[in-house]
């Protein structure tokens, strides 16, 4: 007997809030974090553009010997784990009684690794990179990280499937609960956002050079999108039993019903039609919905030309004339990578929660794929039952969520 | 050739910064390990800023026979005085 799984608690820490009291403002303002970053000019970047994240401040939060073991990206991950259990009102006695896991998205620690190969190659005596660098470094670091601060006993599991890495381990999360295996698990997914971080991906010119203007740079599904901005930061969302959340009277934000997942078997980085289309499919026939059932969805799309059409063709493929409203957070957050499909579940149930779709701003003129979509200019109150949320990541990995409204 | 009281202050100056302790809890008889809380992982951090500050390596071996803050004073001290004999 499959279990109901359900969301007791969510985080977030990100370009447009560090709480969701704030992000909810932005999103209903169509408040954009994007800036020009004049030191990745001096480096080199082709693009300059970037979300901006401030470092949380985390002495007195926690002991040195935790705070030096994270990374950039972990410290987000930490700011918004401690919201989400915070809200799901899991304190450390309950999780000292109970086996509650853990399951981030993560897929790179550029900084940490950098600063250590300058210590290896300056001083030639590898002890002199210290004691921390190896538990910021690894791809890991998130889970191992927040499984030592928060004592956490169940699954421990870092996700890596670039862009859609923050998807699947909300994906599989659900898959571990309902199937019973786990009562509760903290999923999430983090980014770092560090001057180093994004060097490589500048270097396939994906980023937008529409740097005059940053926060009408990013521009998902109109026609004069030109690329990606980089984002970063973290969302966490607690996942759990329906049987575990009401024995402790927590209180239920909404309910996962549905994760389809596919790779699409081509190229490494150009997007397919047909791979989105299956990941789609699986997550409505999971959910058990037809298209006109989906009150929102919460597009991929990252403002490159390829990805926003092949998605807009996918979109309209399954979802047909049902003219199911679309819009993309990423045109107010940027591109948050590993973290987006987190963050986008989280952006979608604060929607959910207040009634309203956030705008997909700087969408002017569509192209002929996205003519066909149903997209979100301006911000707009909707009783919003069910959402879906699309990532899709190099590799040609997809991950699509349902997610509805608590109700009995 | 730098004082042993110069030298020592140093260290009770970035052992304070390195482990965040209050210098005040730092006594010649205190026991190290304990005083400042070291666990396995920052006897590798005492080892770095030994070398930042004083410029000579450290094997984690010479920890061995140090127990409290004095025989971390007497090692340094000597390591420095070497160091500087050399």
């Amino acid at each position: 007997m499959n279990k109901r799984v359900v969301i007791t608690g969510m985080g977030i820490y990100s370009c447009i809030g560090k709480n969701t009291g704030e992000v909810r403002d932005s999103l209903y303002a169509g408040r954009s974090g994007i800036i020009l970053d004049p030191v990745r000019k001096e480096m080199g970047y082709r693009s300059g553009l970037t979300g901006f994240v401030e470092r949380p401040v985390l002495k007195g939060l926690l002991d040195r010997r935790s705070r030096i073991m994270l990374p950039e990206q972990g410290e987000y991950a930490y700011m918004a784990t401690l919201q989400a259990l915070k809200q799901s009102g899991i304190d450390d006695d309950y999780i000292h009684k109970h086996e509650i896991g853990i399951l981030y998205g993560n897929d790179s620690s550029a900084l940490p690794v950098i600063e250590a190969t300058d210590i290896m190659r300056e001083k030639k005596d590898n002890m002199l990179i210290g004691s921390a660098s190896v538990f910021q470094t690894l791809n890991s670091t998130i889970t191992m990280n927040l499984s030592t601060i928060f004592k956490l006993k169940g699954i421990n599991l870092t996700i890596s499937a670039a862009c859609a890495s923050g998807s699947h381990a909300i994906g599989l999360g659900y898959h571990l609960i309902k199937t019973g295996l786990q009562d509760c698990i903290v999923t999430g997914g983090a980014q770092e956002i560090n001057v180093y971080s994004m060097s490589t991906f500048d270097a396939l010119s994906a980023f937008s050079v529409h740097e005059t203007e940053p926060q009408k740079a990013s521009r998902p599904f109109d026609r004069h999108r030109d690329g990606l901005i980089p984002s970063g930061g973290a969302a966490t969302v607690i996942l759990e039993s329906l049987e575990s959340a009401q024995k402790r009277n927590a209180h239920i934000l909404g309910e996962v019903i549905g994760y389809g997942f596919s790779s699409n078997g081509e190229h490494i980085s150009n997007p397919t039609v047909s791979g989105p289309v299956r990941s789609l499919s699986m997550a409505m026939k999971d959910a058990g919905l037809n298209p006109a059932d989906i009150d929102y969805v919460n597009a991929h799309a990252t403002s490159t030309p390829a990805g926003d059409a092949s998605e807009a063709r996918a979109l309209y493929t399954v979802f047909g004339e049902a003219k199911v409203p679309v819009s993309s957070t990423k045109s107010m957050t940027g591109h948050e990578c590993w973290m987006a499909g987190a963050s986008e579940i989280v952006y979608s149930l604060i929607m959910m929660h207040d009634g309203f779709m956030a705008p997909n701003i700087n969408f002017e003129a569509p192209d002929e794929d996205s003519a066909k979509l149903n997209i979100v200019k301006t911000t707009t109150e909707k009783d919003i039952d069910v959402f879906l949320s699309n990532s899709f990541g190099f590799g040609g990995t997809n991950s699509s969520l349902v997610v509805r409204k608590w109700s009995k | 050739m730098k004082k042993n009281e110069e030298i020592i202050e140093q260290i009770n100056h970035f052992l304070s910064e390195e482990f965040e302790v209050e210098k005040g809890i730092i006594s010649p008889n205190g026991k190290i390990k304990e005083v400042l809380e070291l666990d396995s992982l920052d006897y590798i951090d005492l080892v770095v800023v030994i070398e930042n500050n004083f410029s000579f390596k450290v094997k984690p071996e010479d920890f061995t026979g140090i127990v409290t803050f004095r025989d971390f004073y007497d090692y340094v001290i000597s390591r420095v005085n070497s160091k500087e004999l050399a």
